[in-house]
């Protein structure tokens, strides 16, 4: 199991791989944000934590349908069903190894992004503590989601559809405790629920996800 | 380490394939399935591999006996040969990879990228990895497509020697791999075709027929 992480995390920095694909899309969202908000400092800064956990969200979604369909369309997946990694396993994994290549960049990336958006100095370590507490069930629902398509062309429409419902609470109790802590207001009660949600995630979804795949290999 | 099957009925989606298959695959034996296109032959792999629940019948071997190769190379094209191999020996938990290297002579291409190489090259390494997995039964679908003369000589070797060692195989071709210890089941007759005995939308399919 932990040859096929060190495979995952060697294939998404080659070439080709798409590691840096959810980082610049980010990176351009926020860019964006003064364009189609207008430039007043005030009104952004308000709205920063909100639109940060938001970009966020968004650039995990983009990633999300080459977890299992580049395995599924060369074959390897089919040869990893009928190893002895148990399928919950390779589930469990996958989702890990999405989150070191997808989630863990865009939680070092957005205080960064934070300046670029004027976030207020006391956001700073409430939307840090949300977006590492929430990233993780980001890419445990995405993996899901991916293994529910897995097969399907052109599954990536169908797959955001799937998905995006199921990351409103995250989104929800995570934007929360980042804005609240732009406010200056206490933040441990969304941040409580985001990791309570995290862990509901990491725990039971690969579970669904392994029945998902084995429906899908027949 | 014999495979047993018996009255095995094998389905591809909502279809049923093949009815009242049996056979059995002992030790040191291969078994070649042979069949026109679409008979079931792939369907049948897949179904002993375990990526399919059969319909009907029994799937008697080991827990983890069986090492499965299907018409894709499932091959990482932007690692190298040698890592390739090196990740399958993570998974399967085996370390040596010289006699498999040796067995399908990559060691000249060691260090090139999978998707650098040829279509017969690739098909080598995806055969090589059949000795990382170090099961004891192999089952193959379609082994020698894209192989020249020299290399499916190399591949019927390393078969020998795999059955030879006390392994088994079954293998799906159209060619003759001219080995000793091979029986040869042609699955024409194991052909029947419907939907899956028990599927919710069976009777819509039956009425719509005229």
């Amino acid at each position: 199991m932990i040859g096929l992480l060190k495979r995952d995390l060697a294939l998404a920095i080659r070439a080709g791989g798409g590691f840096g694909l959810s980082l610049a899309f980010f990176l351009i969202f926020t860019a964006l944000v003064p364009f189609g908000i207008g430039p007043e400092t005030g009104r952004i800064s308000e709205i920063a934590a909100g639109l940060l956990w938001l970009g966020a969200l968004l650039a995990c979604l983009l990633s999300l349908d080459r977890i299992f369909q580049l395995d599924w369309e060369d074959g390897s997946l089919d040869l990893l069903a009928t190893s002895p990694v148990p399928l919950e396993g390779l589930a469990a994994i996958k989702a890990l190894a999405h989150w070191l290549t997808t989630g863990l960049p865009l939680v070092v990336a957005a205080p960064v992004l934070g300046l670029l958006l004027n976030l207020p100095t006391s956001a700073y370590v409430p939307l840090l503590a949300s977006l590492l507490a929430g990233t993780p069930a980001l890419s445990a629902i995405g993996t899901f989601g991916a293994a529910l398509t897995v097969g399907i062309k052109r599954g990536g429409l169908l797959l955001s559809l799937l998905v995006l419902p199921l990351y409103v609470p995250t989104l929800i109790f995570g934007a929360t405790a980042a804005s609240r802590g732009a406010q200056g207001l206490d933040t441990a009660t969304p941040l409580i629920m985001t990791l309570a949600i995290t862990l509901a995630c990491v725990a039971l979804l690969p579970f669904a996800a392994a029945a998902a795949l084995r429906v899908n290999l027949r | 380490m014999t495979l047993h099957v018996t009255d095995l009925g094998c389905a591809r989606g909502p279809a049923q394939v093949l009815a009242n298959v049996s056979f059995s695959v002992a030790p040191g034996e291969a078994l070649i399935l042979r069949g026109p296109n679409g008979a079931g032959k792939t369907t049948l792999l897949r179904t002993l591999a375990g990526l399919t629940p059969p319909l009907a019948g029994t799937l008697a071997h080991d827990d983890g006996a069986i090492a499965y190769a299907a018409h894709a190379d499932g091959l990482k094209t932007q690692l190298t040969v040698t890592e390739n191999l090196v990740f399958w020996a993570g998974v399967f938990g085996t370390s040596d990879l010289a006699p498999a290297i040796k067995a399908f002579d990559l060691a000249p291409l060691a260090h090139r990228r999978a998707g650098e190489l040829s279509a017969g090259q690739k098909r080598r390494l995806s055969l090589a990895r059949l000795l990382v997995t170090g099961r004891p039964i192999w089952c193959l679908d379609e082994p020698t497509v894209s192989l020249d003369a020299e290399n499916t000589a190399r591949f019927a070797a390393a078969v020998e020697a795999h059955l030879g060692s006390g392994g088994s195989a079954v293998i799906a071709t159209h060619i003759d791999l001219g080995l000793p210890n091979a029986r040869t089941l042609d699955i024409t007759p194991f052909i029947a075709r419907g939907l899956a005995p028990g599927d919710p939308f069976g009777d819509v399919f039956t009425e719509a027929a005229p």
